[in-house]
């Protein structure tokens, strides 16, 4: 379903040209778990925005579900990105200011979903992650596990096909990163396909399938078939 | 995104910063404030003076001597031009669809009642008066229709000199004595107040030639004619002229009615109005500024936000009417508040102060509703646009 080749990403710094990916080619099926690593700067964060559709290349093709997103004008890559992705950061990244219903909400407030519907799919997502009681918080009252719950929450509110995590744990202590981590497994076992970038060996062990990235290339995959 | 909903986050955006939101709507309630008192006040002005002027009726035509040029008043001063007559009158007066005349001299004399005395207005006028320039008589009956060449002594009185000549006393029946001259008391205007600072109370009226004898005086000072309402006044214009032609041989007089006083007032005053408001409309400016400023910072500030908006798939557009609708509401509220800051102001100046009129158009105060949603449009576009344009990527590193 997720299909690059040939992905190359530059980035301008000064007058020097860094090559964030270089020729990159990789192929993602529905429902896999795949863990995205390597050292700091190889260029896994801007692989993961490219298949979020944040990014684009400059060089390559890039299909999702048989459709070339490189043509996509702006508006038709934020409506793929309201229905099939899912994004979890590590810093969370909720709005300060609303509640954790609120924050969840979101999403289906720009998809124009009815707002009855609304409130009763945000509470079914926040209880089914343990966080019922904790609907009316805004995130500085909520523990880094459960403010990352919230974003979990949000991420699969709109039922998408694909979960991008970049680092979803690099904030989290072990107890509560543990605990996230069984959350997106468990998406994952429902069919989701969950792609996730971490630096922790451990965790990377998990997936199904490993990416290892270094300088921008994939020097190892283990599950490419 | 629903409309509702769009209210609802910008609202939310704007209360999580209660103290900036509340001073910057400040900015445009103390524009939109001025703006509506100062017109308010203008407004008030012109429907002021507007009815003080019109108090007289509206179907009015005023001949005076001389011609009014271009170049000045040149007529006047010429010995040749005839003067305006009493028999001038009286043959406009007879002409079709006038309804009243009135020939008219003004001067200045004591009137005297016993020991009392009152330096006043005398009005040489005809017997038409009540009609012509709608004014009522309290009590007895105004002059009567006497032959304007033999008319007898009788005067009216205005509410003022009746009150400071008799006091309590009934008038009526009563020896005076005016400029030295006797008259007999036959009535007592309705008072008719102050007009622009004159009392016109503060006069008597007596028979025209009369008063021209009284002054010394050849000619009158003025006609006055009321037209049956309804007809063309072009046309009675013009037949006025050519009657006055006619008996004159010559255009040595001017005509001046009503309308035309009253439209250039009316544009003075409307001019007046719009400069007043302008100056109001410079403090909007300022409130716009504002917000323009406080959107800026807000735009910057929560670049991490709008970064993870873009990811969980707010279009471009998404962002540009969720930054526009924040600057929008924002106005708005400051709007309404500076509605009622500025409407309060101009019911509370009218009920203080009775002498400054005040007057707020319903149409006024849409108007600047809607004026304070512009100008929050107008400050909104270009923050939102600049927020719509952020490279998601770089926003959500933003933190
Ligand atoms: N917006 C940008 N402008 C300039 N250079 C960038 C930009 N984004 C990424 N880079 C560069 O691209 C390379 C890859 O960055 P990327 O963020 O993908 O690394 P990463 O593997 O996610 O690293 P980390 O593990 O530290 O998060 C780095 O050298 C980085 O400096
Ligand atoms: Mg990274």
């Amino acid at each position: 379903m997720i299909h690059l080749t040939d992905i190359e990403r530059k980035f301008l710094v000064g007058d020097e040209t860094v090559r964030a990916l270089n020729n990159v080619n990789i192929t993602v099926h529905q429902g896999e778990y795949v863990a995205i690593m390597g050292p700091s700067g190889s260029g896994k964060s801007t692989l993961l925005n490219i298949i979020g559709l944040l990014d684009r290349p400059n060089k390559g093709v890039y299909s999702l579900s048989d459709l070339d997103t490189t043509e996509l004008t702006d508006d038709q890559q934020a409506s793929v990105r309201r229905h099939k992705i899912g994004f979890v950061f590590q810093f969370f990244h909720l709005v300060p200011r609303l509640t954790s219903a609120e924050n969840v909400e979101l999403p289906m407030i720009l998809a124009g979903v009815d707002p009855a519907e609304r409130k009763s799919r945000v509470q079914a997502a926040l209880s089914s992650l343990g966080l019922s009681n904790r609907t009316k918080h805004r995130p500085d009252q909520l523990s880094g596990g459960q403010r990352q719950r919230v974003a979990i929450a949000r991420a699969t509110i709109m039922q998408p096909d694909i979960i991008l995590a970049d680092e979803p744990t690099g904030n989290l202590d072990r107890t509560s990163g543990i605990e996230v981590i069984q959350i997106l497994e468990d998406l994952h076992t429902k069919g989701i396909t969950l792609i996730m970038v971490t630096h922790d060996p451990d965790l990377g062990k998990r997936a199904s399938r490993r990416v290892q990235l270094v300088d921008g290339k994939i020097s190892r995959d283990t599950g490419d078939s | 995104m629903l409309i509702n909903d769009s209210a609802k986050l910008a609202i939310a955006a704007l209360s999580s910063q209660r103290m900036r939101s509340f001073l910057t709507a400040l900015g445009i309630a103390v524009g939109i404030a001025s703006v509506v008192l100062l017109t308010s006040i203008g407004e008030g002005i012109h429907k002021f003076v507007l009815s003080e002027f019109t108090q007289f009726g509206t179907n009015l035509i005023a001949v005076s001597p001389g011609k009014t040029t271009t170049a000045g008043m040149s007529g006047a001063i010429i010995s040749n031009v005839r003067p305006l007559s009493i028999d001038d009158a009286l043959a406009l007066g007879r002409s079709p669809k006038i309804l009243g005349v009135v020939p008219f001299v003004q001067g200045n004399a004591p009137v005297e009642f016993g020991k009392r005395s009152r330096r006043t207005y005398v009005f040489g006028v005809g017997f038409q008066v009540p009609n012509v320039w709608q004014m009522k008589v309290a009590i007895g009956r105004f002059l009567p229709d006497d032959d304007p060449r033999t008319a007898r002594a009788f005067a009216v009185l205005g509410s003022t000199v009746k009150d400071e000549l008799f006091g309590s006393l009934n008038p009526l029946g009563r020896r005076i004595r005016i400029g030295g001259e006797r008259y007999r008391v036959i009535g007592v205007m309705e008072s008719k107040g102050q007009m622009l600072g004159f009392d016109l109370d503060d006069a008597v009226y007596i028979p025209t030639d009369r008063a021209l004898g009284m002054f010394d005086r050849e000619s009158l000072m003025e006609i006055d004619l009321l037209y049956a309402a309804g007809s063309s006044l072009d046309e009675i214009v013009k037949r006025v002229k050519a009657l006055l032609i006619d008996r004159h041989g010559a255009e040595d007089f001017t005509i001046t009615t009503q309308e035309q006083m009253l439209d250039v007032l009316g544009s003075v005053l409307n001019i007046l109005t719009l400069a007043v408001s302008a100056l109001g409309g410079i403090s909007l400016l300022v409130g716009g500024v504002g917000i323009l400023t406080i959107m800026t910072i807000s735009v910057n500030e929560r670049r991490a936000e709008i970064g993870l908006l873009r990811a969980i798939g707010a279009g471009r557009g998404q962002i540009l009417s969720i930054f526009i609708g924040e600057a929008v509401v924002l106005a708005s509220i400051g709007g309404l508040a500076g509605l009622m800051i500025g409407g309060g102001g101009a019911w509370l100046l009218g009920a203080f102060v009775p002498a400054l009129p005040t007057h707020t158009p319903w149409l006024y105060v849409v108007l600047a509703e809607f004026l304070a949603a512009l100008i929050g449009l107008l400050a909104g576009v270009l923050p939102a646009h600049r927020a719509a344009n952020l490279d998601p990527i770089e926003a959500l590193r933003a933190e």
